[in-house]
Order: C-alpha cells, then sequence, then structure tokens
C-alpha cells in the first residue's frame, strides 16, 4: 500500500491537490456548510499558507486532509489529491498509513494536545513506533531523543521521562512540532501552530520549523488568522472567506495588491500590517481600491494611526490625569519560602485625554498593574494617584466616586457580560449602583450609550448569548461609559477578537476618545496593536517597565534588547509591502 | 487522472485555474457582509429560555412530568383514587388475600386493601422528599455559596465541616439519628435526620460552580463599578451557578424518598402507625415466598415515584448544561 | 508525592475527629437518656447498662467522655455490643466475610460497569448506546432492597439457581447473588460516569492528535480515551464507597450473610442502640481510610497530582 508513495513526485507535480471542496457538519438544522467549494495547489517543498477569520473553514480545510474532522464533519463532495491519489476515498486503515508517515499535523493549542497521563517520551515513542521509523526499544528511544533535539529541547534524554504539565506551552509545542516531523512527512499541516504562545517564543518556533521543513523539504500548509504572518513565513496565500477561497496567488502579489475587496479589508486592517506600513515613511495606500463602498473596504487602521499622530503633535502639555510611582505588588506563595513579586517598582504617569499601551507578555505583571489601579487588588507599596488624590486610602463614598471616574473593559468576551441579564440591565448596572437618575433617565442614557457604541435600541432587552464576541466587547465598552468616566483601562479589551472586529472596536475606541477627552490605559500583549492606538508605550518584563517612551521612539529607537525583540517579532518584517 | 493536472491548467478545469496563479474569487460568489453586523431577529436565547427549549421538546421530560404530576395528586389528593380505608376496613379473614373486585392488589397480611394503603402512603414519601430536599438546599446552599465566594478561611473551616458531614453516609447517620429518637418517629425527624447530612453533595456541587462563576469578567467589572460583594454574590455570582444545584436537588428529593423508605424497611424510619411505602415493604419481606404481591406493589410504587424523579433531573440537568446535552 | 500524601493525611485529621465527635454528640446531645433510648422499647439489662455508663463516662463533662472514648478507638477498643460481647471480637469474625463480598462487588460492578459504558461512549447514539442509558436509569431508580427481594425471589425461589440465604461460613458461590445485587446500586451509575468520560475524552484535543500521528483505533481507545476516563471513575467509587456500605448493610441482612452489615442490621431492627452505634462509627472508619486510600492512589493515575510541589 505505501510502496505507492515511494516513488519522488516529479518536480512541479502538485503534492496536495484540493478541488472543490465542500465540507459540511450535520447539525440539528440540517447539513451546514462550513467549506465550499475550495481548491488550492500545494507543491512539494512549497510553505502555502491558508488565511481567514474564524469560522472561515481554514482549520476544516486542512482537517479535512488528514480526515480528522471533528463531531459530525464530513467530506460532502470535491477532491483532495495527495500525490495524485484521493484521499476522500481512502479507509480508515488506509488513512492511518498516510497519518503521522506522509501527513504530520501541528495543532494549534499546546496546553491540550498532549495527553496529560502519559510522559513525553511515551507519547514521542509511540508517533516513532507507529509509523515504523524504528524498531527496539533502545532504537525507538534514541530516535525520540533526536526528534526532541532537533525541535530545539536542551537536555531531551532527561526530558523524555516528564509529564506535559512540567513543561511550558512553548516546549510543548516544540515537542508537537517534533512530533510531526519524526517520520518526515512529505507535508506537514500546521494549525495555527503558535496563536496560543507568547510572540517572541513564537517566533523562535516558527524559525525552528521553517528550517526543519527546509532541510527535509517538507511541503508546510500552514493555517493562520494573521496576515503578516501567513505572507512572512509563506509564498503561497490562499484567503478564505466564509468557506470559499476569495483570493490565492504568491504571497508578495496579494499582499501588494489584493484584489478581493475581502482581502482588502484585511490588508487594510491587520495589525501587524498596518504597523509595519506605518512605520515606513510613505503613507499612500497602494493600490486599494476606493471606489469600493467604504462598509466593504471596512476600517483603516492606518489611517487612525495617522490622525492620532497629527492630533499629538498639535496638543498642548496636558495634566497628568494618572501617576503611579514605584508600585509594587508582591504575592505570598504558600509552601514556597520565596515570594512572588509581580509588579516590581513600576512608575509611569498618563496625560489626560491619551492612551498609554503597558504591553507584555503574559506573566509580565501588566494586568496586576490594570487591577491595583482599579482596586481590585491591594497595593504591597507605592503609591497610585488619579487626577491627583493618592487612591490608597480611599474608603466608601469616596472610593465609589473614583470607581465612577475609572472603569474597565476586560479581555473574554464571553465572560464580561452577565449571561443571564439583558443588555439594558447591564448597561444600566453602573447607575443604579451609584443611584444615578431614575427609572426612566436610566432607560434613556442606556439607549444613547447603546447608540455611541453603534449598537441598535433594539438589543436593550437582548441577552448576550445572541451577540457576537465584537459586540458583546461593545456593550462592555458602553457599561465602561456609563457613568461618564475619565479613564477607561482596557485589559486585552481586543485580544481575542478576529482581525477586522477588532480594527473596528479600535476605531470605535478611538472615536470615543476624541469625543469624550478619555484616557485610557491599554494593556495587551500585541505590540502591533499598539502603533495604531498609544500615543506613549511602556514595555513591561517580568514586573519591570524596561523601557518607557512615545510610540513613535519606541518603534523607531528601541533602545532594549528585549523591545527589540518584541518589535521583530510582530510579522511581516521582511515583506515589501505595496506603499 | 492525476496527470491532468500539472502545471498548465488543462482548458475547461475551472477548479485546477483557479488554484494557481493569482486568482480572485467573482464578489457575487461571496458577497461580503458588513463587519460585526447585528442580527436582531433571532430568537432570545439565555440560559434559561434554551433550557426550557430544549426540555419541551424531548419525550421523556414530558412522561417524567405527567408521572410526578400524577404522584403529586394522589399525595394531595388520595381520596380521588380511593375509597377504601386504609386502617380501618382491615379484616384477618382476609389475610394475604388475592385481588377481588374493588380491591385490585389484594389484601395485608393483617386483611388491609393493599392499593388503598399504597395511595394513602404516597403523601408521606413526598413529605419526607420535599423536606429534605428544602434542607438540604438552604444549607447546601449557604455553605456552598459563602465557602465558594468567600473564599480563604472561611471556605477552608466550611469545606471542613462539610468534608465531616460527607464522610458519615447520610443513611448511617439517619440510622443513628433514629435509633437515638425512637422515641420522636415522624415524618420531621426522619426529614431532618436524613437532610442534616445530605448537604454537603450540594454544597460542593454548588462551591466548584461558584469557584469558576466568580472567575468571570462581569464579576471584575461588577466589583470596579463598586457593587457590593453580597450583591455580586446575589445578583451575578448565585444565579449564574445554581443551574447544577437545581438538577441535583431533583434527583436529592429521589434520593431522600429511597432514604425513607430504606429507613422504615429497617425498622428505624417512621413509626408502624404511619403509613408508608418503606413500611408496607417493611411488613411484606417475611411472606416474600408465599405472598410477594404484598411486596412487589409498594415495591413498585416506590420504584416508579423515584424513577419519575430521576428522569426528571436527568432532563433539567441535560437542559442546563450544555455540556451534558452534547453528550446525548 | 511526599508532600501530596502528608498535606493529604494532615487533611484527614480534622475530618477523623469531627466525624467521630458527630456520632458521640449525636448519641449524647439528643433528648432523653441516651442509654436507655438506645434500647428503644426493650428493657435493658441492668448490667449492660451500667457497663455502658462506665463504657462512656456518663458522669464526666461531655468532652472528656468524648476524649475517653476517642482513646478507647485509639487503641481499636469500640466497647461492647447489647448481647455484652466486645464489638473488636465480632469485628474480627464478621469483616472478612464482608471483606469477600465487597471485593467480588466492587470486581463485577467495576470490570462490567467501565466495559458497558466504554462501549456505549464509543457508540454514542447508536441502540446499545440508548438501551444501556435506559436500562442504568431504570437500575439507579430501583432501592437496593426491591432489587434484594427481586434477586431473592426469581433466582433464589423460582429459578432456585442460587440460595435464598447464605450457609454457615459463607461460602464464596452463595456470596455471588448478593454480589451482583451489591454490585448493580453502582453499576448503572458507573456505566453512565464511563459513557460520558469516554465521550468527553474522545473530543479532546490531543485524541485527534494521537489520530494525526498515525495511531489505529486499536490503541487509541485503551491508551488514550479509557486511560484517561478512569480518573473520574475511580474519584467517584472513592465516594459511592458509603453507598456500598449501606448497601451492604441491607444486602446482607436480606441474604443473612454473616458480615459486618447484616451484624448492624439485625442490631437495628432489634433495636440495640449501642450496637448500632459501634458499628455505624468502624464503617464511617472504613469510609474514612478507604477515600484516603483512594486519594493516595490518584496520584498514580494522574501525574498532574503525582508532581506537585
Amino acid at each position: 500500500m505505501s510502496s505507492a508513495y515511494d516513488q519522488k513526485p516529479d518536480a512541479g507535480a502538485p503534492l496536495l491537490e484540493i478541488k472543490n471542496l465542500e465540507v459540511g457538519f450535520q447539525t440539528q438544522n440540517g447539513l451546514v456548510q462550513a467549506v465550499r467549494g475550495a481548491s488550492l495547489t500545494l507543491r512539494a517543498g512549497e510553505t502555502l499558507a491558508i488565511v481567514g477569520e474564524s469560522g472561515s473553514g481554514k482549520s476544516t480545510t486542512a482537517h479535512a486532509v488528514i480526515n480528522l474532522l471533528p463531531g459530525s464533519g464530513q467530506v460532502t463532495g470535491g477532491q483532495i489529491l495527495f500525490e495524485g491519489r484521493d484521499l476522500t476515498k481512502f479507509t480508515q486503515n488506509e488513512m492511518e498509513d498516510v497519518r503521522g508517515k506522509l501527513i504530520g499535523f501541528v495543532p494549534q493549542d499546546p496546553m491540550s494536545n498532549l495527553n496529560p497521563v502519559w510522559s513525553i517520551g511515551f507519547q514521542v515513542e509511540e508517533a516513532i513506533k507507529a509509523n515504523g521509523i524504528a524498531t527496539g526499544k533502545k532504537e525507538i528511544k534514541k530516535h525520540a531523543i533526536e526528534v526532541l533535539k532537533e525541535a530545539g529541547l536542551a537536555d531531551a534524554d532527561k526530558r523524555l521521562r516528564q509529564f506535559p504539565h512540567q513543561f511550558s506551552g512553548g516546549m510543548r509545542q516544540r515537542v508537537l512540532i517534533g512530533m510531526g516531523l519524526s517520520s518526515r512527512p512529505k507535508l506537514l499541516i500546521a494549525d495555527e501552530p503558535t496563536s496560543a504562545l507568547d510572540v517572541t517564543v513564537q517566533r523562535t518556533i516558527l524559525d525552528n520549523l521553517e528550517k526543519l521543513t527546509r532541510e527535509i523539504g517538507t511541503a508546510l500548509l500552514f493555517i493562520t488568522h494573521d496576515l503578516g504572518l501567513a505572507a512572512e513565513r509563506a509564498e503561497h496565500l490562499v484567503v478564505m472567506y466564509k468557506g470559499q477561497v476569495v483570493e490565492s496567488g504568491p504571497s508578495k502579489e496579494i499582499l501588494q495588491n489584493p484584489l478581493h475587496p475581502y482581502t482588502q479589508r484585511l490588508v487594510a486592517a491587520a495589525p501587524s500590517l498596518a504597523s509595519r506600513r506605518i512605520q515606513s515613511s510613505s503613507h499612500a495606500l497602494g493600490d486599494i481600491d476606493y471606489s469600493a463602498p467604504t462598509s466593504a473596504r471596512g476600517v483603516d487602521l492606518i489611517k487612525a494611526a495617522e490622525n492620532r499622530a497629527e492630533q499629538q503633535a498639535v496638543a498642548p502639555k496636558r495634566e497628568a490625569s494618572i501617576v503611579v510611582e514605584n508600585l509594587t505588588k508582591v504575592y505570598k506563595i504558600r509552601g514556597s519560602k520565596g515570594d512572588f513579586k509581580a509588579v516590581d517598582d513600576v512608575s509611569f504617569q498618563i496625560e489626560r485625554g491619551t492612551t498609554t499601551a503597558l504591553v507584555g507578555e503574559s506573566g509580565s505583571g501588566k494586568s496586576t498593574v490594570a487591577k491595583m489601579l482599579l482596586r481590585l487588588e491591594d497595593v504591597t507599596a507605592g503609591k497610585i494617584l488619579i487626577n491627583g488624590t493618592d487612591t490608597a486610602p480611599l474608603k466608601g463614598r469616596a472610593l465609589l466616586d473614583l470607581r465612577r471616574k475609572m472603569q474597565p473593559v476586560f479581555q473574554d468576551p464571553y465572560g464580561s457580560l452577565d449571561p443571564l441579564r439583558n443588555i439594558g440591565n447591564t448597561i444600566a448596572e453602573p447607575l443604579t449602583t451609584h443611584k444615578i437618575g431614575d427609572s426612566a433617565s436610566r432607560r434613556a442614557r442606556v439607549l444613547e450609550l447603546l447608540d455611541q457604541v453603534s449598537l441598535p435600541a433594539t438589543l436593550a432587552t437582548r441577552y448576550p448569548n445572541e451577540l457576537s464576541g465584537g459586540q458583546r466587547q461593545r456593550v462592555a465598552i458602553a457599561r465602561a461609559l456609563a457613568l461618564k468616566p475619565d479613564i477607561v483601562i482596557l485589559d486585552e479589551a481586543v485580544s481575542a477578537l478576529d482581525v477586522l472586529v477588532q480594527a473596528q472596536i479600535l476605531q470605535l475606541l478611538t472615536d470615543l476618545q476624541t469625543e469624550l477627552g478619555l484616557t485610557y490605559l491599554f494593556i495587551t500583549h500585541d505590540l502591533a496593536v499598539v502603533r495604531v492606538i498609544a500615543d506613549n508605550v511602556c514595555v513591561m518584563q517580568r514586573g519591570k517597565i524596561v523601557e518607557k517612551a512615545t510610540t513613535d521612539e519606541v518603534f523607531d529607537h528601541p533602545q532594549m534588547e528585549y523591545t527589540k525583540e518584541l518589535l521583530n517579532a510582530i510579522p511581516g518584517a521582511g515583506i515589501a509591502l505595496g506603499v | 487522472m492525476s496527470n491532468d493536472f500539472t502545471e498548465t491548467p488543462v482548458a475547461g478545469s475551472a477548479a485546477s485555474a483557479r488554484s494557481r496563479g493569482h486568482f480572485v474569487a467573482p464578489l457575487e460568489e461571496t458577497p461580503l457582509v458588513a463587519i460585526d453586523a447585528v442580527k436582531v431577529a433571532e430568537k432570545r436565547s439565555n440560559l434559561w429560555i434554551d433550557a426550557w427549549r430544549d426540555a419541551r421538546r424531548r419525550p421523556i421530560f414530558w412522561i417524567s412530568g405527567a408521572l410526578i404530576f400524577l404522584v403529586l395528586l394522589v399525595a394531595v389528593f388520595p381520596g380521588l383514587f380511593t375509597s377504601v380505608a386504609p386502617n380501618n376496613d382491615c379484616q384477618l379473614s382476609l389475610s394475604n388475600g388475592a385481588a377481588t373486585a374493588g380491591h385490585p392488589l389484594g389484601f395485608t397480611k393483617q386483611g388491609c386493601d393493599v392499593y388503598s394503603r399504597i395511595i394513602n402512603g404516597t403523601s408521606t414519601s413526598l413529605t419526607v422528599g420535599i423536606i429534605v430536599i428544602l434542607l438540604t438546599t438552604v444549607l447546601g446552599v449557604v455553605f456552598g455559596a459563602f465557602a465558594g465566594f468567600y473564599g480563604g478561611w472561611l471556605d477552608s473551616f466550611l469545606s471542613r465541616i462539610g468534608d465531616i458531614f460527607f464522610s458519615i453516609p447520610y443513611i448511617l447517620a439517619a440510622v443513628v439519628i433514629m435509633s437515638v429518637l425512637s422515641e420522636y418517629r415522624s415524618v420531621w425527624t426522619i426529614s431532618l435526620a436524613i437532610g442534616i447530612f445530605a448537604w454537603p453533595s450540594t454544597a460542593r456541587v454548588l462551591r466548584a460552580e461558584i469557584l469558576s462563576v466568580k472567575q468571570s469578567d462581569y464579576v471584575m467589572a461588577s466589583e470596579a463599578l463598586g457593587v457590593s460583594k453580597l450583591r455580586i454574590l446575589f445578583r451575578h455570582v448565585l444565579p449564574n451557578s445554581i443551574a447544577p444545584v437545581i438538577a441535583i436537588t431533583t434527583i436529592s428529593l429521589a434520593a431522600a424518598i429511597v432514604a425513607e423508605a430504606t429507613l422504615s424497611f429497617l425498622g428505624v424510619g417512621l413509626g408502624s402507625d404511619i403509613m408508608s411505602w418503606g413500611n408496607e415493604i417493611n411488613q411484606a419481606q417475611r411472606d416474600i415466598r408465599t405472598h410477594p404481591q404484598t411486596l412487589i406493589y409498594p415495591s413498585i410504587a416506590l420504584s416508579v415515584t423515584v424513577f419519575a424523579f430521576i428522569l426528571m433531573g436527568e432532563v433539567i440537568r441535560e437542559a442546563l448544561d450544555p455540556k451534558a446535552r452534547a453528550l446525548r | 508525592m511526599a508532600g501530596y500524601i502528608l498535606r493529604r493525611l494532615l487533611q484527614a485529621i480534622p475530618v477523623f475527629i469531627g466525624t467521630t465527635f458527630l456520632i458521640y454528640f449525636m448519641v449524647f446531645a439528643l433528648p432523653g437518656d441516651p442509654i436507655i433510648a438506645l434500647f428503644g422499647d426493650k428493657t435493658p439489662n441492668p448490667a449492660i447498662v451500667a457497663q455502658l455508663r462506665a463504657q462512656y463516662h456518663l458522669d464526666q463533662p461531655f468532652i472528656v467522655q468524648y476524649l475517653i472514648y476517642m482513646g478507647g478507638i485509639f487503641r481499636g477498643d469500640f466497647g461492647i455490643s447489647f448481647s455484652g460481647q466486645p464489638v473488636t471480637e465480632i469485628l474480627a469474625r464478621t469483616f472478612p466475610v464482608t471483606l469477600r463480598l465487597a471485593v467480588i462487588a466492587l470486581l463485577i460492578e467495576t470490570i462490567a460497569g467501565i466495559l458497558v459504558g466504554m462501549i456505549a461512549g464509543l457508540r454514542k447514539g447508536k441502540i446499545f448506546d440508548g438501551t444501556t442509558l435506559a436500562v442504568s436509569l431504570i437500575l439507579i431508580s430501583l432501592p437496593v432492597f426491591v432489587i434484594a427481594f427481586v434477586a431473592q425471589f426469581v433466582f433464589g425461589v423460582q429459578l432456585g439457581w442460587a440460595r435464598t440465604t447464605v450457609g454457615t461460613g459463607a461460602p464464596t458461590q452463595d456470596l455471588i447473588l448478593p454480589a451482583f445485587v451489591l454490585a448493580s446500586i453502582s453499576f448503572a451509575q458507573i456505566v453512565r460516569l464511563t459513557r460520558s468520560s469516554v465521550i468527553e475524552t474522545s473530543g479532546l484535543d490531543f485524541v485527534r492528535t494521537a489520530y494525526s500521528k498515525g495511531l489505529g483505533r486499536r490503541r487509541i481507545v485503551p491508551v488514550h480515551i479509557l486511560r484517561n476516563s478512569l480518573i473520574p471513575v475511580v474519584t467517584y467509587l472513592a465516594t459511592d464507597f458509603g453507598v456500598l456500605l449501606v448497601g451492604a448493610t441491607v444486602t446482607e441482612g436480606i441474604f443473612n450473610v454473616p458480615g459486618v452489615g447484616n451484624t448492624l442490621y439485625q442490631a437495628i431492627i432489634r433495636g440495640e442502640g449501642p450496637t448500632v452505634v459501634s458499628f455505624v462509627t468502624v464503617m464511617v472508619l472504613i469510609y474514612l481510610l478507604v477515600n484516603l486510600a483512594v486519594d493516595l492512589l490518584y496520584g498514580l493515575l494522574d501525574p498532574r497530582i503525582r508532581y506537585v510541589k
């Protein structure tokens, strides 16, 4: 069976050819089409990226290739030709011979893709054994160590005996990549392989993946939501939208000359590209078709960033709204001797009406700063002044007044609203809590706020379940604005959203700032977004602020090695954009 | 077949053409939709609306509901179902007698009408069940909610108390209590004896749920608004964590009915003057070889009632928990 | 791991103190003369009453009484039974029988329960699954004494396959029927739990990854799905041990198995309060020990616990 694959494909012949693929999911309401007539071609040794938002069918297409569609998913039409043979016609047994051996797979979330009850060694050896790469206990173990070393794990022989929970996310993803490549497959499918990881880790992992696939000569089918990342890593792009391929072609060409309005939207909204493009001095927008209706073009982040820069240039020096001095937070860890310093001697100030971004990777202490500002966590040492008042001693009435001036918007759109309270009540909660107005005036204010965040008034009696992630975040913003605060603390407020929705919310935040004179503390792990929204940037690493400057300075003349690393991690560095 | 698709697209093969080179789909094929458009025409949806929508579609919801309604009807209006007095019309001459007209299930050892005794014993089982779940729900919610929500030493303290009560199987505990209270055996004492030790499972379920709900951003958002802790607990946290308690309570009702029957069967339950299915079974067990009917019929009544509540508990659990729904 | 064991042992101490205190409290804080009340409507033997008063030190303050009683428990002294026999002696005679019955029942319910649950889970939505779900719900609804009587009547009286009561010395073949009855209580729960656990695990990411590595179903089902699904089942078995003890009391009573449960059963139906209290205490202690043991074993099943500092 497998001998048929031993012959080398003649150069140029497609390794994988998907033709008019249709994938559907059986639901209570009948068959729902997730992929509709998608086609793509991948040659041996080539890298191709499928780009799209959630629900675009990009992952479904990839899973269909190795016949691992979740739940009720099934291929309902089209062909998946791998070296000329239609994989959709394969039996389970035949597929087993293809998986792992000829087509490797690297999943999205490293945290959930290793079995927690078996050691790393067990899981790597299992893959090696199943694909007949080595036989005999010793040989298999030797091979497993090699696989891990290749994947970039130091002291691999010791690591074999450890369990997944003893590994960091990045290390787990290295293991998964190692396993995916262990049998030197002809094709590797990588489904958002690094989107769950910190940006700097992302980069090293992708570099390693690129190096390995090039060495082995494996073709790579790369799935991502990030257009910049896709263009940087793949020669060929396939853009998917609502289950269909809307545009495909050489990466450079698509970025420089996006022809489909959807792709144009994506190019305009991708923060990584926007931030790159701002960096290159020319601001012309290339060939984007401005004759398309505005709604089709979507949001233009670069425009927003330019306006911001212009305004900042003419704005006079303003008074400080938030002053943070030597802020420190220490957590006592039960059972261990050392305490954990989450925030270490952090100082910064934010001028009224401006945006300061607090950037850092997970565990850098940035969210703890936000919680201390909001008085949701106690301060261990240091001072927080809001409009000149020290917040630490505030109690009762005075604390309520502080809360009125400062409101948060949190990250998780699915957790930010109480699912059992309707939108109107949710937005009115600040008003009832602070006993503002009567029920009629509150109702009027709720409608006004809904309008401010561009949501229809009819939503007031609806429940969060009925809304999309972006709409929920807009409701969360409306709730934050209900008390007419001076300061809004945005804790990863757009991080969980799809690119286009993210751009839309960023636009909304910018508009609201101009309109209401708000001061933003924008907490994020994504330096790319910072460029389009922030005036000043504080970069945090392990509890400390390592760099503090205006956005332009940080991007153009980063001082610290860590900041440079973060900047380099923004995908799209090597791409000549059509600007 | 595969040879047809090499570098140069074969004429007429659209699929191949669009997979190579710079391909753009015609706009009509995938019309663009406004980003994140709001669709308000859809059906309203929150946990309770969805649960009701799910439950009412299921036949077992209506079957168990009908059974429960029937049991309730029998318990509240036994007179609707039998006119034979369960105690007064007994005749020893009819001892263990077979079914006759007007006495469809025969007679007990004392010559009483089995059917009438079953009908008249229904309210006892149900009363015990209801008192027990009221008790376990109140205790369980208080302990579980405060332990889970406030955490810290209060959690350790309350949880440890729960552990202690949980470590004594509630039927064994009730056996001890009812043995000591041998002079005070009533529906109330037996309900207390069961309920006092049955609450920790409710508390544990609620505590676990609250621990996860209180992590939600909306709780933090309310805190940042200055909403008081207690108000957050009652307005946001408790309503969002009560669903599993409702499912477990329905099943607890069934368990309490079984517990009462078991205790009565063991002879430490209700006094022999109180009519209950457990007592009937207790009385009948010695004649199981010769007259199984006196034992079988109350057992069936007991089992069917328990089945109805367990079935309803299942329906509720699945309706309220999308994860459980996926298992169906 | 050592830290985990130590912590778990430390946690067990307040629970142990609490449970014994609670039982003691129930007996002595409830209204009436506890000793007389314990005899119910029986005429107490004055000698026994005197002995009991001495045993429980009723002339001392409550806390002192409790401490003295606890001291006894630590020395393995659970007091004397109604008939004047030391409880320890009765235990030595009856415990091995109950242990045999419980082991057989546990084997039946876990092996059959996991097997049936696994098959149902792997064939979700098929006829076998539907039937299993329906039967398990019915089984859960049947109180143990009903199952015991039906089994006794059908298999003992009508079919004559087994003896309705267990003979002297409790030969193992006589224990089979009671063991099946005992096993039936938790069997249905184990089936349902295994089923849902198998379905949930099957949908997890690492299972898909295992498939993507080229592993076959024959390897993935036992190694990745079943192995992980066992963790909640074991947790359930531990917490459910109390149900097994109550079930043993009823089952042993009905089938007249000469075990610990039957001793308690007889004491209950004869209204011999002191014996009831002693044996309930013994059972609670067994329950605590089993839970402790299972928690410690848990580390073997779940490496995440093993390596917690």
